[in-house]
């Protein structure tokens, strides 16, 4: 079978699965469509909030950005991860042990102030759709490089899909559907990974292969160094020393963005106990972790096969995966000197060949030849990825709406069962907006979504965890902190984003922060106006005292109502 | 809030000074501000710093939560807070 058949039915067999879920676990109240009763097990959890959390991006791009970065792509590697180590030590077990549906519930009542709901309500907003926005053209992209569809018709595919078991389902449905895509996901993303490392190395981990010898009995990366120098880049393992402040602070930026992003907080609402909440964190990065331990190998890998396969080579002699690619504009050949070689070299002038780093995943099982079945499973895995993120996304824009903006603000007096009838028109609203805005993106949605983090964590972060960690933090001192958090990282990022109409230059970057790293300072100032304002206004009322202090203890979690306040 | 609850309180900030110190040096120290001098040491085939940066602060990540889990439900037993 050609690696198209297989295409088709390996994408075929999953969706058809993911359906079949989507109709078993139907959601019958709100309860069970905004943290799906409350019931999950901890590992399904954490197997869903890894496929929520790993988008298209972590599964397509990420290797491929590492492989043209070296050392410096750690900063991703990082910063995606070691947010759950603050989520689950600072923010899950205590929301859990709230024990309301969303982001803006706490920040609501914890502030005692409507105002500071809308506030943390339009963060979340914001912040979700246009991360939404760039999986719907994920979706979009794999449908038509793979199966030979228009653009169009691939995001009206996956809209379909996503809105037929999340209108269904709501987080019930979207939570046993991510652990099938979470399933689907991590299998096609390792096995290409053990393959490539066990023909390279002879090791079947890829994690210690690309740390051990070749064929030739020479270290993987030593030969990666010193091919790359050779043709006048950095060495691949190589510091850069400009640029360690700028990655430190990208870093802390990705980090305390993962913890404040509203998607991946609300996974935490959905498990019985605080007990639960803090394992299943743990759970979640390890699944995660599988992933990101891996990216980095098949980084190593595709750039040392690609190098040694492409550079000096005739070009008449190329592979057929290249002719493949080059059909598709991602990757392009013009010869220079006209010698009829591939000259692949640091120097932009000399420089022949030219990669589009999203290939590198796509490309790497054509590039190690392994069998055709191996491409269709990266495809079907890319879809899961794109999909199990855009569905958790919908999910926040759709409670936001019937349950923080209706029920608790326009319409207080709703009925349960005209809450989940809302909830349902949201979330069929949110995934054709979301699909529209995918097909005709703005041009700056890819640059926004990494942003995303850096707002995140300039807004949300600080005031939930002085919500919890400080008792004498008020209404005033975190509405002010949250608007100068957010208005600061916003104006800085406006202003040295080219993409988005900003007139800042490089040059002037602050102590050499990049936007992408600008939330971690964002974040700080966040924190010093909260405290500062706090200190010189009213004390919070006594009832939010006790709630600050019921909180910081598990026992009753199972019915945070049923105490006295 | 009663002397038990204030001890409790108190052991967990312990717990989570302690482990979020460590998060923060596999990561930043070890993994950014010192890489370019623990590249000069080996494990196998991977410079020290760079192996911080790709792979040995995402495994200390995962060993921190689960051992933060462990210590906190020892902890609620303790205290008589856990739940049933």
């Amino acid at each position: 079978m050609s690696a198209q058949t297989w295409t088709y039915l390996l994408v075929g067999v999953t969706f058809f699965i993911y359906i079949i879920i989507a109709i078993i676990s139907r959601a019958g109240s709100t309860k069970e469509f905004y943290v799906a009763g409350g019931g999950v097990n901890p590992i399904a959890n954490g197997m869903a909030t890894a496929a929520d959390w790993m988008s298209a991006a972590s599964f397509l791009s990420m290797a491929g950005l590492i492989a043209f970065m070296g050392y410096s792509g750690g900063q991703y590697l990082m910063g995606w991860t070691g947010g759950y180590v603050l989520l689950a030590l600072l923010l899950a077990p205590y929301l859990r042990k709230f024990g309301k549906f969303t982001v803006p519930d706490f920040i609501g009542e914890r502030y005692y102030s409507k105002n500071a709901r809308l506030v943390a309500l339009i963060c979340a907003l914001f912040i979700s759709f246009t991360y939404v926005v760039g999986q719907m053209k994920g979706v979009g992209v794999a449908f038509a490089r793979f199966l030979n569809v228009p653009f169009d018709t691939g995001v009206l595919i996956g809209i379909g899909i996503v809105f037929f078991y999340a209108v269904l389902g709501g987080m019930k449905g979207i939570t046993y559907t991510q652990v099938a895509q979470f399933c689907v996901l991590i299998f096609a993303f390792t096995v290409p990974a053990i393959f490539i490392s066990l023909q390279m190395t002879g090791n079947p981990i890829p994690q210690l292969g690309f740390g051990s010898k070749g064929t030739d009995g020479v270290y993987l990366l030593e030969k990666l160094n010193q091919i790359s120098m050779d043709l006048g880049f950095d060495a691949y393992t190589s510091i850069n020393k400009e640029n360690l402040i700028n990655m430190f602070f990208i870093t802390a930026a990705l980090m305390f963005g993962t913890a404040g992003l509203p998607h991946v907080i609300v996974r935490f609402f959905t498990v019985p106990r605080v007990k639960d909440a803090r394992i299943s964190a743990g759970w979640a990065l390890l699944f995660i972790a599988i992933l990101y331990t891996t990216a980095p190998a098949v980084a190593v890998f595709a750039r040392t096969n690609l190098i040694n396969t492409l550079s000096e080579t005739q070009y008449s002699d190329v592979p057929g995966w290249f002719t493949n690619w080059e059909k598709t504009g991602l990757l392009s050949f013009e010869d220079k000197n006209e010698d009829g070689k591939i000259q692949y070299v640091a120097d932009t002038t000399l420089n022949e060949l030219t990669v589009d780093r999203d290939i590198i995943v796509l490309a790497n099982p054509e590039i190690a030849n392994l069998p055709p079945w191996v491409i269709g499973l990266v495809v079907a895995g890319g879809l899961a990825a794109a999909l199990s993120t855009a569905a958790g996304l919908l999910l926040v824009i759709s409670t936001s709406i019937s349950h923080d903006l209706l029920k608790n603000y326009l319409r207080p007096n709703i009925s349960e069962k005209g809450e989940l009838y809302a909830a349902r028109v949201a979330i069929a609203v949110a995934v054709v907006a979301a699909g529209l805005a995918g097909m005709n993106p703005p041009g700056f949605v890819a640059q926004v979504v990494a942003l995303a983090f850096g707002l995140a964590a300039s807004s949300f972060f600080p005031a939930i965890i002085l919500g919890i960690f400080d008792k004498r933090m008020n209404r005033e001192g975190a509405i002010s902190g949250m608007i100068t958090g957010i208005v600061f990282t916003a104006s800085y990022i406006l202003h040295f984003k080219p993409q988005l109409g900003g007139s800042g230059l490089p040059e002037d970057f602050w102590w050499g922060i990049s936007p992408e790293g600008i939330g971690t300072l964002g974040m700080f100032i966040n924190f010093i106006v909260a405290i500062s304002i706090s200190r010189f206004t009213a004390p919070p009322p006594l009832e939010v005292l006790e709630l600050t202090e019921r909180i910081r203890t598990p026992r009753g979690s199972e019915n945070p109502d049923a105490i006295p306040h | 809030m009663s002397k038990n609850s204030t001890t409790y309180w108190k052991t967990n900030l312990k717990y989570l000074g302690i482990l979020l110190c460590i998060w923060f040096i596999v990561s930043f120290v070890f993994g950014i501000l010192l890489a370019e001098t623990l590249n000069q040491f080996q494990i196998g085939g991977f410079p020290l710093g760079f192996w911080f940066a790709h792979q040995g602060s995402i495994y200390s990540f995962v060993i921190l939560i689960f051992v933060y889990v462990y210590l906190m439900n020892k902890l609620d037993k303790k205290f008589d807070v856990d739940e049933i």
